[in-house]
């Protein structure tokens, strides 16, 4: 059996997949950010191989992806992560044609043809508001894990308002919000919900058309889940490999050009 | 004798510093504000008392500025901490036309009349980028304190610009400038050269007109200064003796001074302090608050594409309602036109 991977090196977290011809998911891997965007690539793929048991040989082809991807040096080609997360999106649920993804440092909404290619996209280019490092700033003010923050979140009754727009001037907020004695999951839905606010906006700027598949790392947290479909009024297609989106895309456009069902690019 | 006190709570430093009758700096205290806004102005202000040695009853007056003015309930009155930056840039170099502060989470540009009076003024309303926390998320990477950064940076012999605006991007770009092996005093100069820049391009809103004052944290740090002096293409005045970051504190203070001695000149007692009045409710402190203070927002550069503001900031619940926790427009507009009388 010959495989392909995909490697997504993102701001916060490198994830790594590989998938054998067929497309099934052989090996996953997530690795944090390192000091070097090469030696993180180079980590996350490791540990997918001995995620999957396989040996580096018998991978085929690899794909970059993520604002890192030309620090995947052992790749053999980089696709954007617009392109990757859609392909991810599409082959996770066909009938896609929104994806919303939240990540690190990025909040990306995507329209979908429904022949799977992207139609149109939105992105925060300039400004960390409203993505995941919001829940970082939260996430430190509190001393609680990411993975926490939702749970505790959907325990709020009387969620505060998040006024700031900055994630610099957020942090504050959060901290003093504290110190005023406000709990900390009233605190903490307020911050989902600025975020929610954000990343909808973001998306309506495209269109949002079902059906919608939520991505990345923050899909995990079940309280974005809930409050993104309550402000889009449709239900959010979430997948268990919803965080390896993107290095799936990667490793899919891998496999179509390893094996020849579509043309390689002419540029790698 | 009268000893006139000024305290300023900023985002990040909360100041104070003690002027007597003969309007000389008797001494100033800076301590780091953290979260407990009110013990930060207690502790700060005990800090001062030592510096001075003086006792509490010998203190005639005391004036708060800066966002967390309202918590100081020693205080017999606050000023905005535009006034206050006025009054002092021009009680210490009087041909100041055009301030810029640059606080921990604050950039001010400031325009003033001869007479101290803010004739205009903008903020970074809605954004950190092209403040300290930019400069300090980037020596944070770097291992390196505040009070080191600038002789630091005076080492570099090409600056490597940042070009994220957003500070939260521009960590991560000083990541990667780290990882790709650029020398680190080169990414620290080329942090503040990018700081420059945005800070300038916020002057120019109100006007550049010469008779340039740099006030706030910044002035500590030498090469900071040679970054806005270069893109400016002027040389900035910079108060001696750290005196600098003290700028608003000292505003207050000389207000204060001028009150006392216009209470007395008529005989009036000093007016009770906040806690002595009591019952008084104590406005909401916080350093978003300071954003409603401009009704104008940052707004797009007739001469570049830069909106110096983040772009994807359209939000469907916000827009076109007032923040929750605002200053009254109104408010404002009385403060910044009070009539300072100038000293003579």
């Amino acid at each position: 059996m010959k495989y392909v991977g995909g490697v997504d090196v993102g701001s916060t977290q490198t994830k790594a997949v590989i998938i054998d011809e067929n497309g099934t998911v052989v090996g996953r891997a997530l690795v944090d950010m390192e000091t070097s965007m090469i030696t993180v690539a180079e980590d996350a793929f490791k540990a997918a191989l001995e995620n999957a048991g396989i040996e580096q040989s018998q991978v085929v082809r690899i794909a970059g992806t993520g604002y890192g991807r030309y620090n995947v040096k052992f790749g053999h080609e980089q696709v954007t992560e617009i392109t990757c997360h859609a392909k991810g999106a599409v082959s996770l649920f066909p009938n896609t044609r929104t994806v919303i993804d939240i990540g690190g440092q990025d909040t990306k909404a995507i329209s979908v043809k429904p022949d799977g290619q992207v139609d149109d996209f939105t992105m925060n280019d300039k400004c960390a508001a409203g993505t995941g490092r919001f829940l970082g700033a939260a996430s430190y003010a509190l001393e609680l894990p990411l993975s926490e923050l939702g749970t505790l979140a959907l325990r709020s009754k009387n969620p505060v308002r998040i006024t700031t727009t900055c994630t610099v001037f957020a942090e504050s907020e959060i901290i003093s919000h504290l110190a005023k004695g406000i709990l900390p999951e009233d605190v903490l839905m307020g911050v989902h919900q600025a975020i929610t606010a954000r990343c909808v906006s973001l998306a309506r700027r495209v269109g949002i058309n079902p059906e919608v598949t939520f991505t990345g790392g923050v899909s995990r947290n079940q309280a974005m889940v809930k409050l993104i479909e309550d402000a889009i009024g449709t239900k959010l297609n979430v997948s268990p490999e919803a965080h390896f989106c993107g290095a799936l895309g990667a490793a899919l456009f891998a496999r179509d050009h390893a094996f020849g069902l579509t043309a390689e690019p002419a540029v790698a | 004798m009268i000893n006139a006190v000024g305290i300023d709570i900023g985002s990040t430093y909360t100041k104070a510093i003690c002027l007597n009758g003969d309007r000389k700096v008797v001494g100033m205290a800076v301590r780091k504000t953290g979260f407990k806004l009110a013990q930060a102005a207690e502790a700060v202000f005990e800090d001062l008392l030592k510096n001075c040695k003086l006792d509490r009853s010998e203190v005639t007056y005391v004036s708060s500025t800066g966002y967390g003015r309202y918590v100081v309930d020693f205080r017999h009155a606050q000023v905005t901490e535009l006034t206050a930056h006025a009054q002092a840039a021009t009680q210490l170099f009087p041909d100041t036309r055009t301030i810029l502060d640059i606080g921990g989470q604050d950039i001010k540009a400031i325009k003033v009349d001869a007479e101290g009076r803010v004739k205009a003024f903008r903020l970074n309303d809605k954004c950190a980028a092209g403040t300290g926390a930019f400069l300090e998320k980037t020596a944070r990477y770097l291992g390196l304190s505040t009070e080191d950064i600038g002789p630091y940076a005076k080492r570099s012999t090409s600056p490597k610009a940042i070009s994220s605006v957003c500070a939260v991007f521009a960590e991560s770009e000083v990541i990667n400038h780290l990882a790709n092996g650029i020398p680190a005093e080169d990414i620290m100069m080329g942090a503040m050269v990018s700081l420059g820049g945005r800070a300038i391009q916020l002057m120019r809103r109100v006007g550049l007109e010469p008779g340039f004052m740099l006030t706030g944290g910044m002035t500590r740090n030498i090469a900071m200064i040679d970054a806005l002096q270069s893109a400016l293409g002027s040389r900035f005045h910079v108060a001696p003796d750290g005196l600098g970051q003290l700028n608003g504190a000292y505003g207050a203070a000389y207000l204060g001074l001028r009150r006392v001695e216009k209470l007395r000149a008529e005989g009036k007692p000093i007016p009770p302090t906040a806690a002595e009045l009591g019952g008084e409710e104590k406005k909401p402190a916080r350093r978003w608050s300071a954003m409603a203070l401009t009704e104008r927002r940052f707004e797009m550069p007739a001469d570049t594409g830069d909106t110096g503001e983040c772009p994807v900031v359209t939000t469907e619940t916000n827009r076109g309602k007032a923040p929750v926790h605002r200053i009254s427009a109104d408010e404002v507009k009385a403060e910044a036109g009070k009539a300072v009388p100038a000293a003579s």
